[in-house]
């Protein structure tokens, strides 16, 4: 009997295999923008003019904030449906703010420091609902969407709320070195939300709590804690976002505000990358995202194609990225 | 060894084989965990499969049924040359497993688990009736009381047992595979299975029996085939092989080759746990750890062991609970706590709860300790540093310190685990089946590592169902049966016959009970 042990080693996998992996994985969506911008760039004379290009960037900037937000919720496992009604809440409510504290920029920055707060306390809500009443994300999500949304035809009699305030629209409709200040708002806070995905003991957490709960648990992270904070930051991105739209158009119309943003931010954050069933992604593939999203727009605008159809082209945009995710995991 | 390892048996030697199993090799993503296994299974048999954990028993049984696929070789089934490639083929030609983890769904009854995908149906609808009415003669058969329509989350372990059984007769099987059917069994539900095998080998049936309890397999088998770090070690007639010969062949080594020799440990208490009690789950568990001390914990599957160390470490509620480390009393509520109080814990599902499959290396070992790499933000060199340190330390191999763990073997991955509480500084170490579906070699690392740790004076407690893990290891053993601690070894005492005898209570140390 003379059966030797070995020690197996694995053999090498090749580290080119390895690689194209990995680089299709995580360039994916920055290959389709860039791709998608050559497109355009051919199809349509006018997309590149700057003038075009930063109205993009504007038009993205409103959904885009909220995706940065929902990257995290997604990311740890959740999901967030009321940030639509939220922005329309948070929005009539900052606008009725302004209105009450009167004119000059002290009002203005009080009235954004509220929104932002409001959408922060929103979120807590929702947070709460779900780590400690245990309700599933999607649902709790889908109640307080219904809710908020009739909280704020409520409040606003189902009028359209108007600023008096003569400062107010510098913030969603200035520029800054030529740039939109919503764009300007967008990358800093996409910036910030990087560092705190990848750089903080926060976010190292939030994708563990998303890859495994139990794991989480069993390695002394407050799990509810995390995963609660993920929606307080949803919350606070939406009261951002809130903030640019009004002030963009100095006015808040109750009914139509925010609709169909969760839809976006959703789908901004699964054509950058992110699992929907969470444990990963990054904020850079949701800004990819966002941008695709409004690049899309954009082109069939310019295009002249019916807009009762720009949903079915984003609908299977989606249904793409969501195959290709499918396809890199097996 | 050569691989032709084909034995005749005296009285089989003129039956054709109803399975012939031809140089079969398995691979898991490049190692070797079968080589080139050759045996050949008669009608009506009974079949022992013996090995240590890890042996490669359970690899090659889920081949033959289809939960595997072989990586090369032939399977043979009455005489033609079949490839199974799945559950369903295996099924098809009469091959069913019961598994050590029952396959039953606990929300729907007996009979539906019975015939689960194989519904007996009167047109549209279900034909109950008839199910039930075969359900009823099945149990019958088994000589075993069951109501067709209990639900399965009200059965004993046994009785699910039982209903597995019956799952695999509706389908006509022809070759029934058991793994370790006996170690979730008392004594006198054993003693029911075993008349049972008698009973399905009156009526043709092949059976193949998975064990590593050598009295067992010498009691109920024809023949004998023992399995060591996959290899094909021998097949035997039952009654030309003794006890010590199985456990030679088995082992195939000196155990002090593998172990590291016990030191000796100081009078320190530095862990006291008295009056720890979970209604339903733990009794009355009082026990000392003392400084440099590796104890063990022995008993069978859902004796307590792990909920006791579950409850130490904050993850279970408890209706009392009293715990000091080094004489100060310390209320523990979350695992956050515990590593407050230096202690770690391993759990038994590595990849369920102790690691994150899709995190690197890196991100793993820091998880716990994350705070020591933060200033504002993550240091990710420092990070990397410790990482690579503990890489070093545990021969951890992998293409890559940012390979994500589910590219990693078991054994590895096992080292990470070990390496991302080690991060925690801990002085008590409480080690949950910490050699589970490892190779012998890492096993062997573990082993000396946990021997080295101990020699700093960090306290162990080694909780294992691999009764020579705690032989080789443990300079004390505690035994727990049913949520209680039954029994106190030392030294000598610390033996296969004694730590059973406390575990299928045989015998109590009502000085631990009381």
């Amino acid at each position: 009997m003379s059966i030797q042990t070995k020690i197996i080693t694995p053999p090498p996998q090749s580290p080119f295999s390895k690689l194209a992996r990995f680089a299709w994985g995580t360039y994916a969506p920055l290959i389709a923008l860039l791709v998608l911008v050559i497109f355009s760039a051919i199809a349509s004379e006018h997309f590149l003019i700057p003038r075009n290009l930063t109205n993009v960037l504007r038009q993205v900037s409103y959904t885009g904030i909220i995706a940065l937000g929902m990257t995290f919720v997604i990311i740890a496992g959740g999901i967030d449906l009321s940030v639509g009604s939220m922005v329309a809440l948070v929005g009539v409510l900052c606008v009725m703010l302004l209105n009450w504290f009167g004119d000059g920029w002290y009002a203005v920055a009080m009235a954004i420091a509220a929104a932002v707060a409001i959408g922060a306390l929103l979120g807590a809500l929702n947070g709460l609902i779900i780590t400690r009443g245990k309700v599933a994300s999607f649902i709790a999500t889908l109640a307080t969407m219904s809710i908020l949304r009739s909280l704020t035809l409520y409040v606003s009699d189902a009028g359209e709320v108007v600023s008096h305030n003569q400062l107010f629209p510098e913030i969603g409709g200035g520029y800054f070195l030529s740039i939109p200040i919503p764009v300007w708002v967008f990358g800093v806070l996409a910036i910030i939300s990087h560092i705190l995905l990848k750089h903080t003991a926060f976010g190292r957490h939030v994708c563990a709590v998303g890859c495994n709960a139990t794991v989480a648990s069993y390695s002394a992270i407050k799990v509810r804690w995390v995963y609660f904070m993920t929606f307080v930051i949803a919350g606070a991105m939406v009261g951002i976002s809130a903030v640019m739209l009004s002030s963009r158009l100095n006015s808040v119309s109750p009914g139509d505000a925010g609709l169909f943003y969760e839809l976006d931010a959703i789908a901004a954050v699964v054509i950058g990358g992110t699992a929907l069933a969470g444990g990963r992604g990054t904020i850079f593939g949701t800004v990819i995202g966002v941008i695709i999203l409004g690049i899309i727009n954009n082109m069939l605008n310019l295009l002249g194609v019916s807009p009762y159809l720009q949903g079915t082209v984003k609908g299977l945009v989606i249904l793409v990225a969501v195959l290709a995710q499918f396809k890199g995991d097996r | 060894m050569s691989s032709e390892h084909r034995l005749a048996n005296k009285n089989l030697a003129n039956a054709t084989p109803i399975m012939q199993i031809d140089n079969i090799v398995k691979e898991f993503s490049g190692v070797r965990v079968l080589h080139k296994v050759t045996i050949d299974i008669f009608p009506g048999e009974v079949l022992g499969v013996l090995g240590e954990n890890g042996a490669g028993k359970s690899t090659l049984l889920k081949i033959l049924c289809g939960i595997y696929q072989k990586t090369s070789g032939s399977i043979s089934f009455a005489g033609n040359k079949v490839e199974i490639d799945g559950p369903a083929s295996a099924k098809a030609l009469g091959i069913s497993m019961i598994p050590q983890e029952f396959n039953l769904i606990n929300t729907l009854n007996v009979f539906e688990n019975i015939f689960l995908g194989s519904e007996r149906s009167q047109g549209l609808f279900l034909d109950k009736n008839a199910m039930r009415a075969k359900t009823l003669q099945l149990l019958e058969e088994l000589q075993t009381k069951l109501d067709p329509d209990a639900l399965i989350s009200t059965l004993s372990v046994a009785q699910k047992q039982m209903v597995e059984i019956a799952k695999a007769l509706v389908s006509d099987v022809r070759v029934l595979i058991m793994d370790e059917p006996t170690t979730v069994l008392t004594e006198h539900e054993v003693k029911i299975l075993f008349a049972l095998v008698e009973r399905l080998k009156a009526r043709g049936v092949t059976l193949v029996f998975i064990s590593h309890k050598l009295k067992e397999v010498k009691q109920l088998c024809d023949r004998l085939v023992i399995l060591r770090d996959g290899y094909l070690i021998s097949v035997d007639e039952v009654n030309d092989i003794d006890e010590q010969d199985m456990a030679r062949k088995m082992v195939g080594r000196e155990l002090n080759q593998i172990y590291p020799p016990k030191v000796s440990c100081a009078a320190e208490t530095v862990l006291k746990v008295s009056n720890l009690n979970i209604k339903g789950q733990l009794q009355d568990i009082n026990f000392k750890l003392h400084k440099g001390e590796i104890l063990g914990f022995a008993g069978l599957i859902g004796a307590g062991r792990t909920e006791t160390a579950e409850a130490l470490m904050g993850l279970r509620e408890v209706d009392s609970c009293t715990v000091q480390v080094k004489g100060r009393e310390v209320a523990i509520k979350s695992v956050a706590d515990a590593v407050a109080c230096k202690m770690a814990y391993l759990s038994e599902d590595r990849q369920g709860k102790g690691l994150v499959m899709n995190f690197d290396i890196v991100k793993n070992i820091s998880l716990i300790s994350l705070a020591k790499y933060v200033k504002r933000l993550i240091q990710g060199k420092l990070e990397t540093e410790q990482a690579q340190h503990y890489v070093d330390l545990f021969d951890i191999k992998a293409a890559s310190i940012n390979s994500e763990l589910i590219n990693l073997s078991g054994g590895n991955q096992q080292k990470v685990y070990l390496a991302k509480w080690m991060d925690t500084e801990p002085e008590i170490l409480i080690l949950d089946e910490p050699t589970r579906g490892i190779d012998v070699n890492t096993k062997k690392e573990i082993y000396h590592f946990i021997n080295a740790m101990t020699k700093t004076g960090m306290s162990v407690i080694v909780i294992s169902s691999e009764l020579d893990e705690l032989i080789g290891l443990a300079s004390r053993v505690l035994v727990m049966r049913e949520g209680k601690i039954v029994g106190e070894l030392q030294g000598d005492d610390i033996n296969d016959q004694e730590i059973m005898y406390y575990a299928a209570g045989l015998k109590q140390d009502l000085s631990k009970s009381a």
